[in-house]
């Protein structure tokens, strides 16, 4: 396969993904703003998503404000903002667009027809009308174009790397979303709580992230127990059967990573191998025990490098 | 008045036979019924993205428009007798341009036979001196040439096809014709089993067979590609549609490389080896050493190694020299000079500007004339006399005076038309016909009639997409 095909598919699918898990913590956050909450909390909320994305300051640069309204804008409809939602969709569909030979019909007209709706929502003021339902639109296309993807793909090269892309993205949104919202109570968090607020603030709050990684029913399923946040981040970082977890996103990406080896590949697969077995064989107390955050953000550049490395072997060689 | 042809209509109140199973068909078709399935057809058209760009239009937004081309419900009917001669006719002219670009680049015995002036080739702006005395496999050069076929009115009533152009470069609309299909089966199966419709979607089929069949001798399994300018590309679609019917990949520039006297492309498991370029770049752009050096459309060292007979390029470099405006004329004498045969399809009465008193003729001829730029293509930089203003007449005048080899006049020819679905109803428009001739080593091929263009603007004669042209199914019936 052309390494530029390669390059324009692992886009593709990394561009819907992300589209997808910004509608999840946006949704989330709306949700939690409807609860009664001081509207300090409420703005810390949106704080939080800007601060995720790294746009706090290109929001700064366009908003006085941090509310619900002016974030939802610039994460939603602004074609500025390149992370937006419809920056997202557009990139995923111009990437498709470029390789749209090598997409089955299925998959190629579902991209194009989730930009072209999302446009005409957008222009009939649907987002405004009710943003919860726009959110849930863009969950179901994504999933949409995963599934199409996997019941319609040959599961070739071409399949291997729309799927890297997505467990990629994914596990880096998946550890973004884990880290601000921990952080967002408490600094560094080490497992415990010092002497913390009511009780029932940290249920919502850590519903809320469950919910925005649709992990609150199998929370209760696997731990049968109240919610606590060091089972949250055991749940979301450890567990292999968690579709969203760091753990199952890097199986994923080890095995698909595995079915395009090739000569160059070695190192980059050897990289993705240790930090799966990191996850495999981790516990939650000893990676509590060094800090969240600073095993997040250690997460994070790990995955960054792998997808440069991805980059390097396959999609842009020189 | 002047005559006219209307493909369906032989006069008001009788319908020509091939037509008359259509025309009891739509006589019990609901008019809202249609408009649905205009409307129907639009959204499948852009929920599938079978759409062009304009080059420089920009949307609301900043990004490049799209654009859908109207799509016409009304099929143009060719009988299976006018199209069996008019395939001998293009099998005919296509081989012998194809003889004439091997003797131009080889021998020149047609110029020094006095039939084709030497000028006219080599002052031409798209011979390629690079190609002289370079072989290309099976002597073919234009493997895939579209032909501009029209019919116009004669004074008895009756009409007649002329070819108006060939275009031998990078020939496009060949999606147009097998989506279009698609989209009549789709919305009106029914016709399909009323019609004996001959089929046209094998025809990348039968192009895939061309390009492996003029592969060069060293490949054994030839790996064909497409090359694509890239997705801004008007005809992007197109690029992508074929390479996806072919089943072979879609490059662009970037992909390629040159080592060791082949071509490679850039692949996810290190280089692999390009036998066989289905090209949509012109020759300017294809190779940055060779022509353009601001190019990064082509790949640079092809040229070498396509003299080197290390790869195929279709079309070949240089085919340019003989689907000229200038050359045209002289087509019919070629078929004579290579054939020893009558040409079968004819040629639209030509003044070449170039010569005194052809330019004389046309000067004073403006008025009733179309001129036209010998290297222009999509209707751009011409006349049409009976349609121009004076003041358009006059400032084309000073134009072609200061130019005037640059130019070729024609009767305005009354082309017919067709019966085509827009705003006030049905209402005949003024349609052109492109089938796609492919000539390999064993044969030249084709699928039944080609793309049908209509001009949608009423009473116009310009049927180009970029121009506000629609297109149409075109059906050749079976016997």
């Amino acid at each position: 396969m052309l390494s530029r095909t390669a390059d324009h598919l692992f886009w593709m699918s990394r561009y819907m993904e992300r589209a997808e898990n910004t509608a999840r913590m946006l949704d989330v956050n709306y949700q939690t703003s409807l609860l009664p909450q001081s509207a300090d909390r409420a703005s810390e909320g949106w704080d939080g998503i800007l601060g995720i994305s790294e746009l706090t300051q290109a929001f700064q640069k366009k908003h006085d404000r941090v509310d619900a309204r002016n974030v939802m804008h610039f994460m939603v409809r602004d074609a500025g903002n390149y992370s937006s939602i419809v920056s997202c969709l557009s990139a995923a569909r111009e990437n498709a667009r470029a390789v749209r030979g090598t997409l089955t019909t299925e998959l190629w007209e579902t991209t194009n027809q989730t930009w072209l709706e999302f446009q005409r929502m957008l222009a009939q003021g649907e987002f405004e009308r009710d943003p919860a339902a726009l959110f849930e639109w863009v969950k179901f296309r994504s999933h949409l174009s995963r599934g199409v993807a996997v019941g319609t793909m040959l599961q070739d090269e071409a399949l291997h790397f729309i799927r890297i892309g997505t467990f990629l993205e994914r596990a880096d949104n998946t550890a973004r979303m884990l880290d601000v919202k921990f952080h967002a109570l408490a600094g560094d968090y080490f497992g415990t709580w010092g002497d913390n607020d009511a009780p029932e603030v940290d249920f919502y709050h850590w519903s809320a992230i469950l919910r925005s990684v649709s992990g609150f029913e199998i929370y209760r399923k696997v731990y049968r127990n109240v919610i606590r946040p060091d089972k949250v981040a055991e749940l979301l970082i450890l567990r292999p059967d968690m579709p969203r977890s760091l753990a199952a996103c890097m199986n994923e990406v080890v095995s698909n990573l595995g079915m395009v080896a090739n000569e160059q590949s070695e190192e980059t697969q050897r990289r993705a191998g240790r930090l799966r077995s990191d996850l495999q064989f981790g516990r939650i107390d000893e990676i509590l025990s060094t800090g969240l955050h600073a095993y997040l953000t250690q997460f994070l550049d790990r995955v960054n490098d792998i997808g440069a490395g991805i980059s390097r072997d396959f999609l842009v060689p020189a | 008045m002047k005559p006219s042809f209307d493909e369906m209509h032989a006069s008001a109140v009788r319908v020509r036979e091939h037509y008359q199973g259509y025309d009891q068909w739509l006589a019990r078709q609901p008019r809202d019924l249609m408009a649905a399935r205009r409307d129907e057809a639009e959204m499948i058209f852009r929920r599938v993205g079978i759409t062009f760009a304009v080059y420089g239009a920009k949307d609301e937004d900043g990004s490049g428009t799209e654009r859908l081309i109207p799509f016409d419900l009304i099929p143009r009917i060719i009988p299976s007798d006018e199209w069996a001669s008019m395939q001998r006719g293009l099998v005919q002219r296509v081989t012998a341009l194809n003889r004439f670009i091997h003797d131009v680049y080889h021998g020149q015995e047609i110029l020094k036979a006095g039939i084709v002036p030497s000028e006219a080739v080599t002052n031409n702006a798209q011979y390629r001196a690079e190609m002289q005395g370079v072989d290309v496999p099976g002597g073919i050069y234009s493997h895939i040439s579209g032909i501009d076929i029209v019919r116009a009115a004669q004074p008895d009533g009756s009409g007649s096809y002329y070819v108006l152009e060939d275009n031998l470069r990078v020939p496009s609309g060949v999606s147009y014709m097998l989506e279009n299909r698609k989209m009549m089966m789709r919305l009106f199966p029914e016709l399909f089993a009323q019609h004996r419709i001959a089929p046209v979607a094998h025809y990348p089929d039968l192009l895939l067979e061309t390009l492996r069949d003029v592969a060069p001798a060293s490949a054994d399994e030839p790996h064909v590609v497409v090359l694509t300018p890239g997705m801004y590309n008007s005809a992007y679609f197109e690029h992508a549609f074929l390479a996806q019917q072919m089943g072979v990949e879609l490059v662009e520039g970037q992909d390629l490389f040159v080592k060791d006297h082949f071509v490679y492309m850039r692949t996810t498991r290190g280089p692999k080896r390009v036998d066989v370029i289905y090209r949509r770049v012109d020759d300017d752009f294809m190779d940055p050493q060779a022509f353009r050096p601001d190019s990064t459309l082509g790949c640079a060292g092809l040229l070498d190694v396509y003299r080197r007979g290390n790869i195929t390029l279709c079309n070949a470099i240089g085919t340019g020299v003989a689907d000229d405006k200038s050359i045209y004329p002289y087509v019919p004498k070629m078929v004579e000079f290579y054939l020893g045969e009558r040409p079968i399809l004819e040629n639209v009465p030509t003044y070449l500007c170039r010569e005194a008193d052809d330019l004389k003729y046309v000067l004073a001829h403006l008025h009733e004339l179309v001129v036209k730029e010998v290297h222009g293509a999509g209707g751009y930089g011409m006349l049409v006399g009976p349609a121009a203003t004076k003041a358009e007449i006059e400032a084309f005048r000073a134009q072609l005076l200061a130019n005037p080899s640059n130019y070729i006049g024609q009767p305005t020819l009354a082309l017919s038309s067709c019966p085509t679905f827009v705003e006030s109803g049905i209402a005949p428009r003024h349609i052109d016909l492109r089938p796609f001739v492919l000539s390999g080593k064993k044969s030249v091929q084709m699928v039944p009639g080609g793309l049908t263009r209509v001009a949608l603007k009423e009473g116009s004669l310009v049927v180009n997409s970029s121009q506000g042209g629609g297109t149409k199914d075109t059906w050749v019936l079976e016997n």
